[in-house]
């Protein structure tokens, strides 16, 4: 098992650890409730080191990403960060993740924990274009800053003149801050090499910033629906059935791994992610049946109490019979439980562009 | 954690205060803790009849579902309905939260449970 830079600094905060993705990482503090109020109402930091960093470079860079990605990565000049996703041959999810353009010849790929060895090995196995790809996850720390209370505190740290704009990073002393995130509110995002990760950690706390852990991720994530691999997102599970066309370019005149599987789905959906709010007493939670008129429609993706909105919501993936059907049930322990269909984000984005 | 020195105790976390035929369960405050915000209660039926080990309900915290484990055989007389609305006090505050009542079927049973004493040094070994 593995342990981050800043495990030690769990440990002091008396923080409950648990396995994730290979890393001992700490799953609250002491209250996921209470963090993930701090993060909606002041600002919450998260050791998410275990997050995988694949560096790419060398000249043929751009057409190697392009090859690669779902998303138009020549939108973004140096500076910026572009979110998109790996497709497999058949349009389902390799992964997601965000590009950071460092220079014309160099770039970022930040992908999930649980992934970052499959990505390696699929970008070697899909280097066609002589580029260098090198895998430092090992190397880096990532610490989020996250909530309205983020773009005061960030200040507060060494050397940072200015604030990047929504998705562009600037870089000050080694250290790679992004305004990204992964909660729905404002912030940033932050790499140093691990060495630095305990220094910058603490002086965040100092600044005002309360330590959360995973479990206030995962419901500010999904209150926010954003997609989370292994859940929404699987190999079997394509972005266009998770609602991401927005970040597929399918006419992308380079093409990319995937594209004519991903052009079939679009023309003709059989699933659909959409959001259910329960109308009786229970928790939709991962893997539970969903039924339109008795007949199975779906699967639960991720289910929470949620604690901003008060209320208990689902994100599910649906089959295209039932697209346009409102009320749904929701099997909870042999029990059918009503449940109608919602609009997604169940969470207002709060980000500052 | 906290544990009082007038109730019994299981090893599913369960604490119990007996009143002659009358058994008062709810969960401990290690329960609570490692569960962590509980957000979420289901109740059996008033006159369910239970017998130890049995599953009568359910607890969820943001996290996780937990069954909880009957430690004794009986008849369910009471459920405290108030934690449907509010499963939150679990967590303030475990042992003035009492989950259900049983009548009890068998006298012997409770000679199984643990002293205060005997749970936190069982908690001890949890960790």
């Amino acid at each position: 098992m593995k342990k981050t830079a800043l495990y030690d600094e769990h440990v002091k905060q008396n923080a409950k650890i648990v396995e994730f993705s290979g890393f001992m990482l700490p799953v609250s503090y002491s209250s996921i409730i209470k963090e993930h109020e701090a993060v909606r109402n002041k600002a919450g930091i998260f050791d998410v080191s275990h997050m995988g960093q694949l560096f790419v470079s060398g000249e043929n860079s751009l057409s190697y990403l392009q090859h690669l990605c779902t998303n138009d990565i020549s939108a973004i000049g140096t500076g910026k960060v572009i979110y998109t996703l790996f497709c497999n041959e058949k349009g389902g999810t390799v992964d997601d993740l965000i590009v950071y353009r460092i220079s014309d010849s160099e770039y970022m790929c930040v992908v999930n924990a649980a992934n970052t060895e499959k990505d390696y090995e699929w970008m070697k196995i899909n280097n066609h274009h002589g580029v260098l790809v090198k895998n430092l996850s090992a190397e880096y720390s990532q610490i989020a800053l996250q909530g309205p209370d983020a773009e005061r505190i960030i200040q507060k740290l060494p050397g940072i003149a200015s604030l990047p704009a929504f998705f562009s990073f600037i870089t000050v002393s080694d250290m790679i801050i992004s305004r990204t995130g992964y909660t729905g509110e404002d912030g940033f995002e932050l790499y140093m090499k691990n060495e630095k990760a305990p220094g910058v950690w603490n002086s965040l706390i100092d600044a005002g910033a309360e330590p959360a852990g995973l479990g206030a991720r995962d419901t500010l994530r999904f209150e926010a629906s954003l997609t989370l691999y292994g859940h929404e997102l699987t190999e079997e599970i394509s972005p266009v059935e998770a609602g991401l066309s927005y970040f597929i370019k399918p006419d992308k005149i380079t093409g990319f791994i995937g594209q004519h599987s991903v052009k079939d789905i679009l023309q003709n959906r059989q699933r659909f992610l959409i959001g259910l709010q329960m109308l009786e007493r229970g928790i939709a939670r991962e893997g539970y049946e969903v039924l339109a008129h008795g007949q199975k429609a779906g699967y639960v993706t991720s289910g929470s109490y949620c604690p901003t909105l008060g209320n208990n919501l689902a994100m599910a993936l649906i089959d295209a019979d039932y697209k346009d059907t409102d009320n749904f049930e929701v099997i909870i322990r042999n029990n059918s439980v009503k449940a109608k269909k919602v609009k997604m984000p169940f969470y207002k984005k709060r980000y500052k562009r | 954690m906290e544990t009082r020195n007038n109730l019994k105790y299981s090893k599913t976390h369960e604490w119990i205060s007996l009143e002659g035929n009358e058994a008062v369960i709810g969960i401990t405050d290690f329960a609570q803790n490692s569960l962590g915000d509980i957000v979420f209660v289901e109740l059996p039926k008033t006159g369910k009849e239970l017998k130890r080990d049995d599953d009568f309900g359910i607890v969820e915290s943001v996290k996780a579902v937990s069954d909880l484990y009957s430690p004794l055989s009986g008849k369910v007389t009471a459920v405290n309905e108030a934690l449907e609305t509010t499963p939150e006090n679990i967590n303030t505050s475990p042992y003035d939260n009492w989950i259900i009542k049983l009548e009890m079927s068998s006298s012997k049973e409770t000679d199984e449970l643990l002293d205060e004493a005997g749970y936190i040094s069982f908690c001890e070994q949890e960790e």
